[in-house]
């Protein structure tokens, strides 16, 4: 169940990621689950605590116990930067100390929208076409998929760790790290 | 009137830290006043240690997890008075804001400055526009607290190494950690070209050290936090005075006011997490917030010394890029384990660049042989679609970009300052730091003189192109294009210089010992005072210059 997308939201981001980071030979950002990843962030207040700061240290995945899947709480002022940031200003006074925020959820509404109805029915030109016509929330979208790619896969994304083994990178490696030799040798 | 503590410190970052572990050992009680999160120690227990930092992108790069947060506590920067009142409002040069400051996102590079350093002005006389001065202390006079400082953060390092160190009383106190493999393909090239690159004396355990293990090369070092504490925060020196049952450290908790009267601190107006204003009373108050909050702090206070922020600087860093056929795998190891100093000496061949650009001498600074590490960053600056997985498979910006940062010295000029904006606010609703910043022609010209010896190095290393560009930007730079833009605004978190040190209190802010010279029981410890910047990172030169000014504070 999405948190914050409606089922068409939902299945509009997730093709309008399948062209920013498609799949081919190898899984895109389909199989890596981004659009979970962006659904998770602009729902992060649906979970207490939030899904902002992923805990620590390890994330069980060489070995000590998975602390990344326990998120971090926040402090009272914490909560009103990434609520004004997710949510907007919303004409809250605390959240318009430097001027109103339009915020993330508003933004992807609007950019959902404006890739128009049909958007998950055209041909992959056309929807290519279109993500060009919005740079600013295309840039945005792009920014969050990097993210849903090749973050921690305890932000929602990454599943499998498709991103990282796409490109052959260990992702965390503590608590084990890297052996002397395998820093200084090729 | 009595009082809770001798001592109040403002910041926790390696300054602060230091100041608390001398003064406690001193038998002085102390108060740490931090605005940021604690995820470093546990404050019930102080022999249990914290374990929140991580091997987390998004969490350090994307979230802010260090602070400070940008909306909470926005800086503004511009360029010059003729910009207007600024350019940008958000994050300027922002050091974490948490417990442990600066030192908890560094990778941990600790070099000391050179005997030159202290002597600017006798060794190579002044320059037009900028205010070059001695430093009214000496490198024999700091030497001792070097060698201090090394001890109790725990400093990595190969004496003998570097032919242009200054002298040293004793060996580091841990060899060297592991070569980076990009890092032994440089710094071999630069060996045949006749430069002399050395294993960096780094703060960060090649053996367990203190109580804490050594470093596992897992290569989330320079802007994150250590998840096994390996790495020479100030977490040593915190636990120490923790432990001596003489110090509370009090995190969450913005000091907004040094309160003043008939010319001596009587202590501090400090905000709770909830927004309420306490009072906190002293003999002495340390300030350690960093070479922007420190000046910031004292213009709020209501302090009139005119030069208070002015002669800002930061590193102008020359970034000299290439792209070598081999995989690199820079994301193992350290974030930096090689360094040289060649650029920093003045030699005949500077002085004649020098007199073309004319100007009586230029310096560069550290060089710093390095490459990219973490595909997160890297993924966004590639293109989107069916190239976007062919670039991150190839890695031509993470695996084979090899590269040079030159910390540039950039020359005081008393223009250059921290004031306080005069409309926009942070959260408890005071005037944020404004930076005015711009280079001064000397940086300009060190940059364009040192550039092509890098890209020499980086030709010889085997790469197939190499590009020059710089931090700040310069005007009419377009390297990489709309790719990567580096922006006018510095990147360099090597802040100091804005309540400089001196004799004379007409032309200086405090004295030697890092006392103001209008309200002597407020003593600085942090980069502040430094009356130049050298071409080194700042951090082991301050925590030498806290030790001995907290422990005359002390006595």
């Amino acid at each position: 169940m999405p948190r914050f997308f409606d089922e068409h939201q939902y299945a509009v981001v997730q093709a309008a990621c399948a062209r920013l980071i498609p799949t081919d030979e190898q899984p895109g950002a389909t199989e890596a689950g981004v659009v979970d990843y962006i659904d998770g962030f602009l729902g992060a207040f649906e979970s207490d605590p939030p899904l902002i700061w992923a805990g620590g240290p390890f994330s069980g995945r060489f070995g000590g116990s998975p602390g990344f899947a326990t998120f971090h709480r926040l402090g009272p002022r914490d909560e009103l930067a990434w609520r004004t940031r997710i949510e907007g200003s919303l004409g809250i006074t605390e959240r318009e100390r430097l001027g109103p925020v339009v915020g993330l959820q508003e933004r992807y509404r609007e950019g959902i929208a404006a890739l128009g109805q049909d958007f998950v029915d055209v041909d992959g030109q056309e929807q290519d076409r279109r993500l060009q016509e919005d740079r600013s929330f295309t840039r945005l979208l792009y920014d969050h998929a990097c993210e849903g790619m090749y973050g921690a896969p305890e932000y929602g994304g990454n599943k499998d760790l498709v991103g990282w083994r796409n490109i052959g990178w260990d992702g965390d490696v503590q608590p084990r790290g890297y052996t002397d030799e395998e820093v200084s040798q090729p | 009137m009595s009082r809770d503590f001798d001592v109040i410190i403002v910041g926790s970052g390696p300054g602060g830290s230091t100041a608390a572990d001398v003064l406690t050992a001193a038998g002085r009680s102390v108060v740490i006043f931090e605005r940021g999160r604690n995820h470093l120690i546990d404050l019930d227990d102080p022999n249990q240690l914290k374990y929140e930092y991580s091997n987390d992108e998004i969490k350090f790069w994307s979230r802010h997890f260090l602070g400070p947060d940008p909306w909470l506590e926005p800086r503004t920067f511009r360029l010059r008075e003729e910009d207007g009142e600024r350019i940008h409002v958000g994050e300027v040069n922002n050091l974490p804001a948490t417990v442990g400051g600066g030192g908890v996102h560094a990778d941990g590079k600790l070099p000391r400055f050179r005997e030159d350093d202290f002597r600017m002005l006798t060794e190579l006389g002044p320059v037009d526009g900028a205010t070059v001065v001695d430093w009214p202390i000496g490198y024999d006079d700091l030497e001792p607290f070097y060698a201090e400082a090394e001890k109790a953060v725990g400093v990595a390092g190969e004496a003998g190494a570097n032919p242009f160190a200054p002298w040293r009383s004793g060996p580091y106190p841990m060899p060297p950690g592991a070569p980076m493999y990009c890092a032994v393909v440089t710094s071999a090239a630069a060996e045949r070209l006749g430069f002399h690159p050395y294993p960096a004396p780094t703060g960060c355990n090649s053996v367990p050290y203190d109580g804490r293990p050594a470093c596992n090369n897992c290569g989330f070092c320079a802007y994150y936090g250590c998840p096994i504490h390996a790495k020479g925060d100030p977490v040593a020196l915190l636990r120490r005075a923790l432990l001596s049952g003489r110090a509370e450290l009090r995190p969450d908790a913005f000091v907004k006011r040094i309160v003043v009267q008939n010319g001596r601190a009587e202590g501090v107006e400090w905000i709770d997490v909830a927004g309420e204003t306490h009072v906190e009373t002293a003999e002495h108050v340390v300030l350690a917030a960093g070479a922007m909050e420190t000046p910031r702090l004292l213009l709020l206070s209501g302090m009139q010394h005119p030069m208070i922020g002015q002669n800002l600087m930061f590193h102008f860093q020359t970034l000299t890029f290439g792209h070598l056929p081999m995989r690199l795998h820079a994301h193992k190891g350290r974030a930096v384990t090689h360094t040289h100093d060649d650029h920093i000496i003045v030699d005949d061949a500077a002085k004649a660049a020098a007199r073309e650009a004319g100007l009586p001498w230029i310096k560069g600074g550290l060089v710093e042989h390095g490459a990219a590490a973490h595909p997160l960053l890297e993924s966004k600056l590639y293109p989107w679609g069916p190239e976007h997985k062919e670039m991150m498979r190839e890695s031509p910006m993470r695996d084979h970009l090899v590269g040079f940062t030159m910390q540039g010295e950039d020359l005081p000029q008393a223009t250059n300052r921290v004031d306080l904006d005069p409309e926009i606010r942070d959260i408890h609703g005071l005037p944020v730091a404004r930076t005015t910043y711009h280079p001064h022609r000397h940086e300009l010209a060190a940059s364009a003189y040192y550039g092509p010896k890098l890209e020499a190095i980086l030709a010889e290393a085997g790469a197939t192109w190499a590009r020059t560009t710089s931090s700040p930007r310069l005007e009419g730079d377009t390297i990489f294009g709309g790719l990567w833009k580096m922006g006018m605004i510095p990147a360099s978190r090597h802040i100091v210089g804005t309540t400089r040190m001196g004799t004379d209190p007409a032309t200086s802010v405090c004295d030697e010992w890092g006392r103001l010279h209008d309200v002597p029981n407020v003593v600085i410890c942090d980069s502040s005072p430094f009356p130049t910047g050298a071409g080194y990172g700042p951090t082991l030169t301050l925590v030498a210059l806290a030790i001995r000014n907290a422990r005359a504070l002390a006595s």
